[in-house]
């Protein structure tokens, strides 16, 4: 065994820190921008038109067969390719380069907008049909309807696996190192290869990741109380 | 498009090694996994108190951090650890622990013990304890009502759940490619650096996981329509991935 490097954890902590604040906003940018596209998806895959319903199908359906990190490694390559492609039609000359914090966003929201299109769907469709066609008695506009009905009468519905999917993507996002961004899990890959210590450092990233995800349960559970409020109590299966 | 590199011998035995390793990492995960999850599962119900924390933390650890984590915890971590082991390196297993398969398998192991772990535990406690009391009248003893009643009971109740659960682990399995073990993901990064295409390898490598996935759900559908006393499932073809916290309701 050698000794060379002194330092430990310490020395790293810092980097450790502001690598755990990286992940943290592009988990929380992906998770925003993936909603909206569940939203999207979810609307296109209860729309009464075909070609759109079969559109967002398989979106949801080739994401969800193919494993992450190949779709990762597929979209960082394929993104900037094609952005690069679509920049020489539009007539501007060179290659473009994304940054990593965007395309790192980008490809875990686009992962995570393919299941939250399906915990979405699920839970509108467990919307009573009676609550709807009384908002459409009452005359409300689409809109209304939407955010007014849909949206609250769904939500106690959805969070479970809203809830789910957020912890997931706490976890995916450790598989952005793979195509070399620096977030948390790249940070401590480095520091675990340049200290030696790999055990400590594979450790206390597991421990950073289990104190956000214990966190996050944790905020997830109150916050389904809230949106459940004046709902009888569920019998526990 | 340029495919012309899948005439090359060496590639395609790149690719044919890749998807052996791969069905075979999935077969022995599987198999493991799902008896460990058993134990996790009846630790946490039966268990002695300290052996149910225990099986609780173990589960809660594994589910709170990501795969690729443990993973590398284990074949970087624990790995150099072993290897620092006086008389490690001359000893039998040395040939396992040096094998970055057996660490792979490790992980999908503990890691479908944790989740499956859970699935069972939640499917076992729903059963209802009339039956179990039955089994009992009938002169059957503890185990035997494990095995033969409650057990069976609680895998008919989360069934679709688990075969879900197994299409997550193989979709899990190109991890292994960040610990240099030749599974079909690896064999394409193989491919990609000595041909210097960038997409046409991934593209294969996915499509060969669409097929599987396919595959995979047609097989354990079957599976399913066969397990003695089921009602043949809704036609959900993947998961949904929201059944991690709360399993097996029926």
């Amino acid at each position: 065994m050698n000794n060379v490097s002194q330092e430990g954890l310490l020395d790293w902590a810092g980097p450790l820190l502001e690598g755990a604040v990286t992940t943290l906003e592009i988990a929380l940018l992906a998770y925003a921008i993936g909603l909206l596209l569940g939203l999207i998806g979810a609307s296109a895959r209860l729309s009464p038109w075909a070609p759109i319903r079969g559109l967002a199908t398989a979106y949801s359906t080739a994401v969800r067969a193919v494993p992450e990190l190949l779709l990762i490694i597929l979209l960082y390559y394929a993104g900037s390719q094609a952005l690069t492609a679509l920049t020489n039609a539009l007539g501007l000359p060179g290659q473009v380069a994304i940054n990593g914090f965007v395309t790192a966003v980008g490809v875990l929201a686009f992962v995570q907008g393919a299941y939250m299109t399906e915990v979405l769907r699920a839970a509108i469709l467990a919307i009573p049909r009676g609550q709807l066609e009384a908002a459409d008695a009452f005359g409300f506009s689409a809109w209304t309807r939407f955010h007014r009905i849909i949206i609250p009468a769904m939500l106690p519905n959805a969070l479970p696996g809203m809830s789910n999917l957020w912890l997931i993507l706490i976890k995916d996002t450790a598989l952005i190192s793979v195509i070399g961004f620096s977030e948390l899990f790249f940070t401590v890959q480095q520091a675990a290869a340049s200290t030696r210590a790999h055990f400590l450092f594979y450790a206390a990233a597991g421990v950073i990741y289990l104190a956000m995800t214990l966190t996050s349960t944790a905020l997830f559970t109150r916050l389904e109380r809230r949106v459940r409020r004046g709902q009888p109590i569920r019998e526990e299966a | 498009m340029d495919f012309s590199w899948l005439q090359d011998p060496f590639y395609q035995e790149y690719l044919i090694e890749g998807f052996i390793n791969t069905l075979w990492l999935l077969a022995v995960s599987a198999v493991g996994g799902l008896l460990l999850a058993v134990g996790v599962a009846m630790a946490r119900i039966k268990g002695p108190r300290p052996l149910a924390w225990l099986a609780g933390g173990f589960s809660t650890v594994i589910r709170g951090t990501p795969l690729l984590v443990q993973l590398f915890f284990f074949y970087y971590g624990l790995g150099r650890l072993l290897e620092g082991i006086p008389g490690v390196q001359d000893s039998f297993i040395w040939p396992l622990l040096r094998d970055p398969f057996f660490y792979g398998a490790l992980t999908f192991i503990l890691s479908v013990g944790a989740y499956s772990g859970e699935v069972i535990r939640g499917a076992l406690v729903s059963v209802p304890y009339g039956e179990r009391e039955a089994g009992r009248a009938f002169g059957m003893g503890p185990f035997q009502v494990f095995a033969r009643l409650w057990l069976p009971r609680a895998i008919q109740l989360c069934l679709p759940t688990l075969t879900g659960e197994m299409i997550l682990l193989l979709k899990s399995v190109p991890l292994v490619s960040t610990i240099a073990l030749m599974d079909l993901l690896q064999a394409a990064n193989i491919i990609r650096d000595e041909t210097f295409l960038v997409y046409e390898p991934l593209m294969l490598i996915a499509g060969i996981y669409l097929a599987l996935t396919v595959v995979l759900t047609l097989v354990l559908r079957q599976v399913e329509r066969h397990f003695p006393g089921m009602q043949p499932t809704r036609r959900r073809w993947l998961p949904l991935r929201d059944t991690e916290r709360a399993p097996c309701r029926h």
